[in-house]
């Protein structure tokens, strides 16, 4: 049994969900009471977080001020999303706080931390191990001890996780060991006590006391092993629109994002990597770049050069004026047709029924033989950088023997443990602080302009800023594949589909992708390997994003095949899909489905599944002389229960705009082995003149939390390339629509 | 050494005068409110007013606005108030990764200084200028109809209510 420093132990264990609640006296007497993640695991660096000796840490997540402030400890990175707002709304519900005093802070990257979610995922077998995790681990085998030390904002896990498993059972009990200290305190019994705005009040003999008059009889107490959770009608927080956290910072300048980091004396660097991957740095002439004012150093690294200056622009214009030479290895002939003409030929290799085959049911080959009509159709999506808004950026010093270093990530523990390893440091020596993202989509899980940042600052000595530009940010991104995508399909008599046979290249996360949520008696969905030397990064919705383009593009195929309107043709594949279904309609009657339309405008519908979440999408759109426009989206999605439903309509613009961008012009090429494109003016982003206008509506099945941050991403592709197709006829199969057709 | 007035303060600084004011800015006044997205005044996320025009501090040479009123998003307000359009993007939960919202503020309020009353196009014509990655721009829009509908019945009845805020600097 763990003991703190006063001798005190305070242990309960709650085993049905494997999490460990603890409780004793921390410092001056203050009352610690935590909800370990990992069982037999005290999370002794908490003890920092506590800065005054009066100050209570109530468990690792939560912590009472003296002044009655309720502090929520997340383990999650605030990219946008609203995750902070959401996990405090999940933890001040449990613990009857009031929601105007609760404040926020992120976890530090400590294995204390650790995102308690995968790593129960995987050890119970609920989920496949991620291949992002694979880097931070060194490729090891994923045995829990090592995937434990993981702090991981990504697949929209936070809120299905964390808040489920750890905010609201902290949260529980934190309120009751506060109820049965008072009750204690007052000689009354507890269930006459209650608890509402972080305060506790006996209404028989009308008293009341904060939260923070009883931490330290709190600290008496063992924590409850399974405290009461509410029911849905009980909250009072959850489910509600509270206004996030963290926006006024953002509105004000003051907020703090990893670029914004300072430490006196810190040199600023800049850099470029080999720009063909996998290239490697043959030589630099660094002559003319050393000269130039401002500059201090050019630092070679295997694979890159940095140059080291008094300032961003000059450390820019150093790196402009070197003359370096790189080595391709070969790769620097390859083109964006050799890649695709790579896939065709491994489909081609392939197509004869071969393949890793995902799903196989019934006979495929025979029920196409069979079939009264056929379709056969090829897809293809191309590479996509994830231009997040803020360049990739971080600020490392190494001093003393240890390292503080600045970021924003969505991986902490990762920059950790890479900023650890280049400076030769054990990872508790390093210091990772996280500060706002500008911007995720998945592109901060990657620790690599850390990893430069930790050379850059080896080399010089002492604190440096590394900032990318914007052009290295799109050249040096990992991108989403690039995909080709093949099916066949047959209906029978009456129009109904009875094969499904679809093969596609470089299976990535998640399997369930290409999976359709319609009732088809034989399907077959393969994949065959086609590797790149083109670096693949997860990209907001993964897999999804391509995957929904293909199979809701394709399902709308067969309906036009089967003289059937598209949106019937598919609510009539779902009998067994009730979720599913309830999503479509709500979509189709909230988006005017079959209402009449003027010439030369259409209507697009679109399903897909992904992170627990169900997401119909109604585009409409205009196409005249001045090409596509789209008008209106409408979006209807089911997360089980909508934590702050104004959050989560947020993500589902910010999902759509995202996709839409990508539908619409996203577009990476690769020239003589590297990436075409370099800055937002042949990268292009979707813009407030183009951007339609986009109404939610809010499925509340109560069923199982999904995941708000990703899955209004996948629909929005297809959905806009089937009302093309209702308004001209024009089936796009090959994204971005900018190639195929004028995007107004 | 270059001289400017930033946010209402005469400031010198010790660069060359082809200096990008957003780097004067962030690395020589710590005014890191402004931010850095493209280099190209592609995208406006540093976007500032130099004499009440919106102008993008990654391409403007410091040397260019040398005497001139240079307002930041840290000195939008004045006075430690918040300016109608910062307190109508709280109102309509506009920012989430919040990278680009200086400059979009920037870029909004040097639209009413000039249009109290921005109809949609004009609004789109102000303000395709600033890329949002999370996608915020029909909160942007509702925003700035919202501040727009308080800033205009400020200058008609000066008592207007809790967000009252002073008229966007010209």
């Amino acid at each position: 049994m763990a003991k703190d420093e006063s001798g005190k132990s305070r242990v309960g264990k709650w085993t049905r969900r494997g999490l460990l609640v603890t409780g004793g006296v921390l410092v001056g007497g203050a009352l610690v009471i935590g909800v370990a993640v990992r069982p037999g695991h005290r999370a002794p660096k908490l003890r920092g977080l506590v800065a005054d000796d009066d100050e209570a840490l109530l468990n690792v997540w939560v912590k009472v001020t003296p002044d009655n402030t309720v502090v929520a400890i997340v383990p999650h990175a605030e990219m946008g999303q609203g995750v902070h707002s959401a996990l405090a709304q999940m933890l001040a519900d449990e613990m009857d706080a009031d929601w105007d005093s609760v404040e926020v802070i992120e976890a530090p990257a400590h294995e204390e931390y650790a995102n308690y979610a995968l790593v129960r995922g995987l050890a119970l077998g609920e989920m496949d191990v991620p291949t992002f995790l694979v880097d931070t681990v060194d490729g090891a085998l994923l045995e829990l001890s090592q995937v434990a030390d993981l702090q991981v904002t990504g697949g929209s896990f936070s809120l299905r996780f964390t808040g489920i498993h750890a905010m609201r059972v902290a949260g529980a009990a934190a309120r009751q060991v506060l109820a049965e200290a008072a009750a204690a305190t007052w000689q009354v019994p507890v269930d006459e006590l209650r608890l509402e705005r972080s305060l506790v009040k006996h209404p028989p003999t009308e008293r009341e006391g904060r939260f923070a008059d009883f931490a330290a009889a709190a600290a008496a107490l063992v924590p409850p092993a399974k405290p009461r959770l509410k029911a849905a009608d009980e909250f009072q927080v959850m489910g509600r629109s509270k206004p996030r956290l963290d926006i006024p910072p953002k509105v004000d300048g003051s907020a703090r994002f990893g670029i914004d980091a300072h430490v006196d004396g810190m040199k600023v660097a800049t850099v470029r990597r080999a720009p063909v991957f996998g290239g490697r740095l043959l030589g630099v002439d660094d002559s003319r770049a050393l000269a130039m004012p401002g500059v201090e150093e050019v630092v070679a690294l295997p694979d890159a050069v940095a140059v080291v200056a008094d300032g961003y622009w000059h450390a820019q214009r150093g790196l402009a004026a070197l003359d370096v030479q790189w080595s391709g290895d070969g790769r620097e002939t390859i083109s964006q047709d050799d890649i695709y003409a790579q896939f065709r030929r491994d489909l081609d290799a392939a197509d004869a029924g071969g393949g890793d085959v995902e799903v196989g049911e019934g006979d495929v080959d025979h029920a196409l033989a069979a079939a009264a009509q056929r379709l056969d159709a090829e897809y293809e999506a191309p590479f996509l950088a994830h231009a997040t808004m803020e360049p990739m950026n971080c600020t490392v010093w190494p001093h003393d023997g240890v390292c503080d270093a600045w970021v924003g990530s969505q991986n902490p523990l990762g920059v950790r443990t890479t900023v650890a390893d280049v400076l030769q440091l054990e990872p508790d020596n390093v210091t990772v602080h996280n500060g706002y993202l500008g911007g995720g989509f998945g592109r901060r899980v990657y620790p690599d302009f850390a990893e430069q940042a930790a050379q850059v600052a080896r080399a010089v000595g002492g604190p440096v800023k590394l900032i990318w530009s914007r052009e290295e940010d799109i050249a040096q991104d990992r991108y989403r594949p690039a995909t080709i995508s093949r099916f066949r399909a047959g209906l029978d008599a009456g129009g109904r589909p009875v094969a499904w046979s679809n093969l596609y290249v470089n299976k990535h996360e998640p399997a369930e992708a290409p999976r359709i949520p319609y009732a088809i008696e034989n399907q077959r969905i393969a994949s065959v390997a086609s590797p790149t030397h083109v670096p693949f990064g997860f990209w907001r919705s993964v897999d999804h994003s391509q995957h929904a383009f293909f199979t809701e593009s394709f399902i709308d195929e067969l309906a036009t095949l089967a003289g059937a309107d598209p949106y019937r043709f598919r609510r009539d594949l779902l009998s067994r899909a009730p979720r599913d279904r309830a999503v479509l309609d709500a979509a189709a009657e909230r988006g005017d489905w079959g209402a009449p339309l003027t010439a030369g405008r259409g209507r697009g519908i679109a399903l897909h599944r992904s992170f627990g979440s169900i997401v119909a999408e109604v585009a409409e759109v205009t196409v005249d002389t001045g090409g596509v426009r789209v008008d209106r989206v409408v979006c209807a999605v089911d997360v089980g229960l909508a934590i702050n439903p104004d959050g989560l309509i947020a993500q589902m613009e910010s999902g759509i705009v995202y996709g839409l961008t990508a539908a619409l012009y996203g577009e990476i090429t690769i020239r003589d082995g590297a990436v075409a494109q370099s800055n937002f003016h042949d990268y292009p982003m979707l813009r407030i003149d183009a951007t339609p206008t986009i109404e939610t509506v809010i499925v509340n099945s109560g069923e199982a939390l999904g995941g708000a941050g990703e899955p209004s991403t996948p629909p929005i592709a297809p959905a806009v390339a089937n009302a093309v197709f209702a308004a001209t006829g024009q089936r796009i199969r090959r994204l971005p629509l900018s190639r195929r057709v004028a995007v107004a | 050494m270059v001289e400017i007035e930033v946010n209402g303060e005469a400031r010198q600084v010790d660069v060359e005068p082809e200096m990008p004011l957003l780097w004067v800015l962030r690395e020589h006044l710590a005014l890191t409110g402004t931010k850095f997205g493209c280099g190209i005044a592609q995208c406006g996320a540093c976007t500032v007013h130099v004499a009440g025009v919106p102008v993008r501090s990654c391409t403007t040479p410091v040397g260019a606005v040398a005497g001139r009123a240079v307002t930041t998003i840290e000195g939008l307000g004045g006075d430690g108030q918040r300016h109608a359009l910062q307190q109508a993007w709280i109102d309509e939960q506009v920012p989430q990764c919040g990278y680009c919202q200086s400059g979009q503020i920037m870029a909004a309020a040097a639209l009413l200084a000039q249009n109290p009353a921005p109809s949609d196009a004009d609004i789109d014509a102000a303000m395709r200028g600033n890329v949002c990655r999370c996608g915020t721009y029909g909160r942007i829009r509702r925003a700035i109809k919202r501040a727009a509908v308080i800033t205009s019945s400020t200058s008609e009845e000066p008592s207007a209510g809790e967000h009252e805020g002073p008229a966007p600097r010209m």
